[in-house]
This record gives structure tokens, sequence and C-alpha cells, in this order.
């Protein structure tokens, strides 16, 4: 298969995309700030790397990750799959158990290679001074966003209506927000908006429209959409969950150390 | 040389591991679950390598070029002192990364048929055209609005749980209000808004300001403007929809 053609294309097209950004930075630093521009060269080659490793990047997702992820999930969700075993089609939810688990291991693995998850990590990183772990924040962040698909599938294939949902997810991060510790909160809030790019969305939206065109009585239309709201809405509730641990385990660590002193001492006082 | 080859190993083998997982899950489900074989596996690594170079090359230019340039322009505004054209910035930089964003575009296209198919609007590729820029406008109107919120609340000093809650408050309000057949893709909007190129832009510049200020804490005053800018367009939609719908 020849891939130099639509490579290409998509390298141009991503060029083509980020150009208005460059241009309008650009203005503004000649016109508004009108101050030059330190390591022009650093600059320029910086940004082609970044436009032409985003195209190709983007280039190798649509020639073989995204048809497959999509041939899977309508072959996941077709009926000839589920009726595997039983005799006749029964759109109860727990029959879709593998789209559950397909589901949530999707879910984790794009968020896993999402370039502006990771970007957001790598500052969060230099920001907290190392205190938050690029790696930690990120499988939290994939943790959530796995959940939020999977529960959005079920919510498909039970037919439950999706403010419901959105709405109780909300009303858990305000909870937390109040006993989280401060510093983690608006990263934790940035994380949703993150989980949710180039790689997440095409393939949980194939997910929800198979979905929502297989199982009997959903329409593509009124329920195939939410998964993208799902996937980042809970990325917040588990990155908080994850700061949130942290200090339990902190503070239980600590209690111990504390207790081992004390007996330390008392020990020792015998021993006297 | 050795020391570039080395830097370059390092990306690569990070590459390797944030990709991992989307292989393994993939081919389990081919084999296993699924049970048939791969028709294409030549195109499959092609496709494989070309996506591991790629983000090898995009966090690489993300270090040279868009951190830098969003903090050195961070940096540049907040030393100028004029509020005027730090807001200004946002917002143009808000609307305009997200007018032209191709997710929203698709996301747009699914909205008018949808509006199309319930008759809110004129089944007619006119009427749908005319939809699909009203919403696109609509949706980078909001981007726009969260960013210049966002760094307003920067430097103010806002509470963000205050301001988010009330967000959310609205978002549920809206939703009692707005027809039902666009809640599913107001919802949706508010995750598709944030680009790739965005994100790390955005995210520098927040830092960036709230670190050149001297009373603001980078960690907690930094982040959130992705916050404001994933919240807001689902309000905007849902009014749009509901001006189109009820009008």
């Amino acid at each position: 298969m020849d891939l130099t053609g639509p490579a290409l294309k998509t390298i141009m097209s991503t060029a083509f995309d980020v150009l208005p950004i460059v241009l309008f930075i650009f203005l503004f630093q000649v016109f508004v700030i009108r101050q030059p521009v330190r390591d022009v060269r650093r600059l320029v080659v910086g940004l082609a790397f970044t436009i032409l490793g985003l195209g190709l990047f983007l280039v190798g997702l649509e020639q073989a990750l995204f048809p497959l992820g999509r041939l899977m999930a309508e072959q996941l969700t077709h009926p000839d799959f589920l009726m595997r075993g039983a005799g006749m089609l029964d759109s109860h939810w727990s029959n879709y158990s593998w789209v559950y688990v397909f589901a949530f291991t999707i879910g984790f693995a794009t968020t896993i290679a999402e370039p502006a998850l990771l970007a957001v990590a790598m500052k969060a990183n230099e920001t907290s001074g190392g205190a938050i772990h690029v790696w930690g924040l990120r499988v939290a962040v994939a943790i959530g966003a796995a959940t939020g698909v999977s529960l959005g599938c079920f919510r498909i294939i039970a037919g439950l209506p999706l403010q419901a949902f959105i709405l109780v997810g909300y009303i858990v991060v305000v909870i937390q927000t109040i006993w989280a510790p401060r510093l983690i909160i608006p990263l934790a809030y940035d994380s949703g908006g993150v989980t949710t790019s180039t790689v997440t969305v095409p393939l949980v939206t194939a997910l929800g429209l198979g979905l929502a065109e297989t199982v009997p009585g959903r329409s593509p239309l009124l329920d195939g959409f939410g998964l993208v709201a799902f996937t980042c809405l809970f990325p917040i509730i588990s990155v908080l969950a994850y700061a949130q641990l942290s200090v339990l385990r902190e503070r239980f660590a600590g209690r111990r150390k504390m207790e081992r002193q004390n007996r330390a001492e008392s020990t020792s006082k015998e021993v006297i | 040389m050795i020391k570039f080859l080395r830097t370059l190993w390092k990306h690569i083998a990070g590459s390797i591991r944030d990709l991992a997982p989307i292989v393994i899950v993939i081919g389990f489900f081919q084999y296993f679950i699924l049970q048939q074989p791969l028709d294409n596996a030549l195109a499959l690594a092609g496709g494989a390598i070309l996506v591991l170079l790629g983000l090898t090359l995009f966090v690489y230019g993300l270090e040279l070029a868009l951190f830098p340039i969003g903090e050195s322009l961070a940096y540049a505004l907040a030393r100028k002192g004029s509020v005027f054209w730090l807001l200004t910035f946002s917002f143009l930089l808000g609307f305009g990364t997200t007018v032209a964003e191709p997710a929203l575009t698709a996301v747009a296209n699914e909205a008018a048929k949808v509006a199309a198919s319930a008759g809110a609007i004129e089944n007619s590729d006119a009427a749908r055209a005319r939809y699909v820029l009203g919403l696109r406008i609509t949706v980078a109107l909001s981007v726009g609005t969260a960013l210049l919120i966002g760094v307003l609340r920067i430097l103010m000093g806002w509470s963000l749980p205050l301001l988010i809650i009330s967000g959310y408050i609205m978002v549920i309000a809206m939703t009692a209000v707005a027809p039902p057949e666009i809640v599913g893709i107001a919802y949706d909007s508010g995750g598709v808004t944030t680009s790739t190129i965005t994100v790390p832009l955005v995210a520098a510049l927040g830092v960036g300001i709230a670190s050149s200020l001297r009373d603001r804490n980078p960690m907690t005053d930094g982040f959130g403007l992705i916050a404001f800018a994933s919240l807001t367009p689902m309000v905007f939609v849902m009014a749009y929809g509901s001006i189109v719908t009820w009008i």
C-alpha cells in the first residue's frame, strides 16, 4: 500500500490547521508586543517537527488503526457475534459483556496514546517540580476515561437517560472537590477536556454509533451521542480520587511511622 | 552525534510505550475474541511505524516550539501590564483555533442531520449549511469566552471550583430547557473543541501568566483554562439549539 499520497495530504491539512494560529501569534508579536522573537530558528524547526509529527501520527492512525478499530466496534456489536450460543438476540444489557471489556480497554489504550494528554502531563510535571508524575497522571486519566466509555456503552445498551448520568457525575465531582487536595483540583478539571482529542474521539464515536445502530430500540441519532461526554467527565473523578488516595496513603504511612517511633521510644525507655 | 541518537532513542522508546496498549487491545480482541485473521498486517505495521515516528516528532517539537511560544507570549503580555490585550489575545486564540477545528465541523454536520430529521430546520442543503455555520461560530464564541473568563480568573484570583460548579448548574438548567435531540450533541461538543495543537499552547499560556504574577501559584492558578473550554460549549450549543427550535 502506498502511503505517500495520503501522508502528504494529511501533513498539508495539518499545516493548514496550524497556519492561522501561527499567523495570529506572529501578528500579535509584531504589533502588540513589539519585541523581536528570540531563537527564531529553534521555533521554526520545532514547529516543523510538531506539524510533521502530528501529520504522520494522523496518517498512521487513519491508514491502520482507525479502520481496524471501527471494524472491531462494528463486529463486536454485530448481531451475529452477540448471538453466538444464544438462540435469539436479547437486548438485555448483560448480554454485551465483551462490548464493555472492549470499551474499557480501548478507552484506556487510546487515552494513554493521546498527545494532548501527554503535553499537559509534561507541563504539570514541570510546574509541580516533579511532584506529579507524568505516567501516574496519565494512568489515572486513562482509568477514568476507560470507566467513562464502558459506562457510556452500558447507558446506550440499557437505554437510560444521558442527563441522569451526567448529573450524578457532576454531584460526585462537587463532593470530591470539597475534600480533594487543593493543588490537584485545576489539573483534574482540565484532564477531562484533554482526554478527548485526536485519538479517542473518532474511535469512541464509532463505538457509540455502532452500538446505537445494532441494539434493538435505539436510534443512532438520539442514543449514539454522549460517549464523548462520559469520556470527558470521568477522568475528573478519577484524577481527584487518585490525589485523595495518595493523601490518605501518606497520612496512613505517617501514622504508622509515628506508632513505630512511639513503640521504639517506649522499648528504649524499658531498656533504660 | 551519539548524544543526539540517545535522545532520539529515548523519545522513540517513550512512544513505543505509549502505543503498546492500543496494539495489545486490538490484537487481543482480533485473535481471541473475534477470532479473525488480520487481512493487511503489512499495512498495519507500516501505519504503526508512522504513528510511532509522528508521536516522537510531535513531542520533540512541543518542547522546542509550542511550549516556549505560549510561555514567552504570556510573559510578554503580563509584563506589558495591559489587561485589555491579554484578554483580547485569549479570546481570539480560543475563537480562532476552534472555528477551523475539523472535529467540530464533523460534530456540527451530525447535529444538522439531527435537527433536520427532528423538524427544527428545513431539510435542505442550504438550511443545513446555515445551521452548521451557526453552530461552529457558536462553539468558537463559547471557547473564546471560556479562555477570556479563565484568564480573567487567573488575574483576579477567583475560585475555580466555584466557577466550574456554576457552569455545571448552567448546564443542568439548560438541559431542562433545550430540545431533547440537541442534548447529546451539546454534551459531546464540550470534549471535541480542545485540539492537540491548542491544548499545549493554552496550558503554557495559563502557567506562564500565573508564574509571571507575584502572588499566583502556577499549579493552582495556571491550570483550569481547558476546563472552561470544555464546559462553555455545552451551555452555548444548548442555547443555540433552543433558539433555533423555539424561535
